[in-house]
């Protein structure tokens, strides 16, 4: 047992060279050599540990809704939402099968027949859910980038326009999604009349919010990047009488690519935490309005799935982000640079 | 009409700061013969950079002006080739992509793809380093950089090669054996090179003429020293060669008594 004296003592070691044979005996198990250990028992057990308390603690919590689940009820949920995908997806094929016989059956008896094609009209399932957030984040992340990283390369050639830019993006940088939905709704509804929508009111707006929040770090490391470029570089470029575009495209661009990719990772991991807000809201058919359908509903079952959702919701994240660090690593020149 | 093949005449900068103009060249005249290896040396902050930018066209003289062939120099441009000190290779390009860079863009009208293909071999080759054409500027040593950093200025066919303490940054036998090769591509293609150093033995291994130059601020041409060894040079030769030690001594004298750095 370490007594509040030997702790003294031993800190008092520490100043001097004692310092790694005191880690090495006092070390916490974190701290040991072994990666197997590090890698998979560490956070398996510190995920069990997690587990335990969550499901102790939930059972003394009474809601309106029924006790709050534990890991058990949300993982029931799990399976009972990807069972609810596979029945799902069996009655739509169902559905078409049985259509393509009665076109078929309507054809053979009459060859110049009028036949219908009906599109399955089933409400989207959970899986379904997170394909659309996943279609609508990648959309608003793609525009935002189109528009972040043209400007940041602009910003950070010119110190006029950085001047000018800066305060605009320093106050937008902090705005909530809650705060534009309604703006974006409102000139979505006015702008985007169309009797053949390509696509939903609630897609546009839910997409168009994602790139209002997500642009300002790319913009900001573009620029940063672009601006910070080795001046040494320019000069090659200066003495080779590079052209401003091949400039931009041989030396700019390819210099401030790891700066560029960085702030695309933070972009689009504020656009996935923007987007769930957005739908909710904007009633985009995606994960967002799965949460706050299951809200509304109320049923016992309702927090245990939004749970399901908040893990969906943490997993796609998780995802998206190992995506944008393979990315990343990949087009890094910098093969110094630590990159995590 | 001066007829030298380029002419530095009284050549002066300033450089505005808050407490009024700063002038950190002061009449500094040269006439340099082309083939001829010249090196600049003195103490830190005297100007020496400042004369190169200015042959380079990076900085532009305040009075007085430099000509090359008799054509003003007004811009940066290739026929002015710069080997930086930190090398400055683009460090997401290989080798080979660093020397073609320069190629494509000095020869994109006169010559062929297999042409510059060739002539992008030829000037790796220079430098021994056509083992390392696929390599990236981090996985190779910092005296294998500064190699393919002179193939990159070399590959632009300059009419003047400047050099910005070229091996400042290396340890001393690497710095040796790039001085060697310096000393054969010079001999071989009969490059003018201006050359700017700190190291006494490397300006007296390598130059015909050593420029030294005066403390700041109003900087300018000390003394000239004429170095009249035989070529080809051999290191080892020198070593206790009279006439090398001489000159040795003249450029160190002029470094240490008349030009002692008082704050240093």
């Amino acid at each position: 047992m370490l007594t509040t004296p030997s702790i003294k003592a031993s800190l008092l070691k520490l100043e001097s060279t004692e310092t790694m044979s005191f880690y090495k005996k006092f070390r916490l198990p974190g701290n040991t050599g072994n990666k197997f250990i590090k890698v998979f028992i560490i956070p398996f057990l510190a995920f069990l540990i997690f587990l335990g308390l969550w499901s102790a603690s939930a059972s003394r919590i009474e809601t309106s809704l029924g006790k709050v689940p534990g890991p058990t009820q949300v993982w029931q949920q799990t399976v009972s939402l990807f069972n609810e995908h596979i029945a799902e997806r069996k009655k739509e094929n169902e559905f078409y099968l049985r259509q393509d016989k009665r076109n078929a059956k309507k054809l053979e008896k009459n060859p110049d027949a009028e036949i219908k094609i009906r599109p399955y009209t089933g409400s989207p399932t959970f899986i379904d859910q997170i394909l659309t957030s996943l279609y609508t984040v990648m959309t608003g992340f793609i525009i935002a980038s189109l528009i972040a990283i043209p400007i940041g390369i602009i910003s950070g050639l010119s110190h006029t326009i950085h001047s000018a830019l800066n305060p605009l993006i320093q106050i937008f940088k902090p705005v909530s999604p809650l705060a534009w939905l309604p703006i974006v709704t409102m000139i979505v509804s006015a702008m985007y009349v169309s009797s053949d929508p390509m696509f939903s009111k609630s897609f546009l707006t839910s997409a168009i919010t994602v790139t209002l929040c997500c642009m300002w770090p790319t913009i900001i490391n573009t620029s940063l990047g672009v601006s910070t470029i080795d001046n040494d570089l320019i000069n090659v470029s200066r003495v080779l009488r590079l052209s401003w575009a091949t400039r931009i495209y041989k030396i700019i661009l390819p210099s401030s690519v790891p700066m560029i990719f960085a702030g695309l990772r933070l972009s689009l991991g504020i656009g996935w935490m923007v987007l769930i807000a957005a739908e909710m809201l904007a009633q985009n058919p995606g994960l967002g309005k799965f949460v706050w359908d299951e809200f509304q509903n109320g049923s016992s079952n309702s927090l245990a799935r939004i749970m399901v959702a908040v893990f969906a919701i943490g997993l796609t994240g998780l995802l998206l982000d190992r995506v944008m660090l393979l990315l990343q690593r990949k087009v890094s020149w910098d093969r110094n640079a630590v990159i995590r | 009409m001066s007829h030298s093949y380029l002419q530095l005449t009284q050549v002066s900068i300033e450089f505005p700061t808050d407490n009024g103009p700063y002038i950190a060249l002061d009449n500094v005249n040269l006439a340099i013969a082309e083939k001829e290896f010249i090196s600049l040396i003195g103490h830190s902050g005297c100007g020496k950079s400042t004369v190169l930018n200015i042959v380079a066209g990076m900085h532009q003289a305040t009075r007085g002006g430099v000509l090359l062939e008799d054509k003003e120099v007004n811009q940066p441009g290739p026929d002015r080739a710069v080997v930086f000190q930190n090398h400055s290779l683009l460090p997401w390009l290989t080798s080979y992509g660093n020397v073609e860079l320069a190629v494509k863009q000095v020869f994109k009208q006169n010559k062929s793809k297999p042409e510059m293909h060739d002539w992008i071999m030829h000037n790796l080759e220079l430098v021994n380093m056509t083992h390392a054409k696929d390599k990236l500027p981090s996985e190779i040593s910092g005296g294998m950089k500064q190699r393919v950093g002179i193939a990159r200025a070399l590959a632009m066919e300059p009419k003047v090669l400047l050099m910005d303490e070229p091996f400042g940054a290396l340890d001393a036998l690497t710095r040796a054996h790039l001085q060697d090769s310096l000393m054969d591509i010079h001999s071989n293609l009969g490059n003018t090179v201006i050359m700017i150093t700190h190291d006494v033995d490397e300006a007296v291994l390598l130059s015909d003429r050593i420029i030294m130059m005066t403390n700041g601020p109003s900087a300018t041409i000390g003394s000239i020293l004429n170095i009249e060894l035989e070529r080809p040079r051999k290191r080892l030769d020198l070593a206790d060669n009279e006439q090398f030690n001489h000159y040795r001594a003249e450029v160190l004298k002029f470094l240490h008594e008349k030009q002692t750095k008082i704050a240093a």
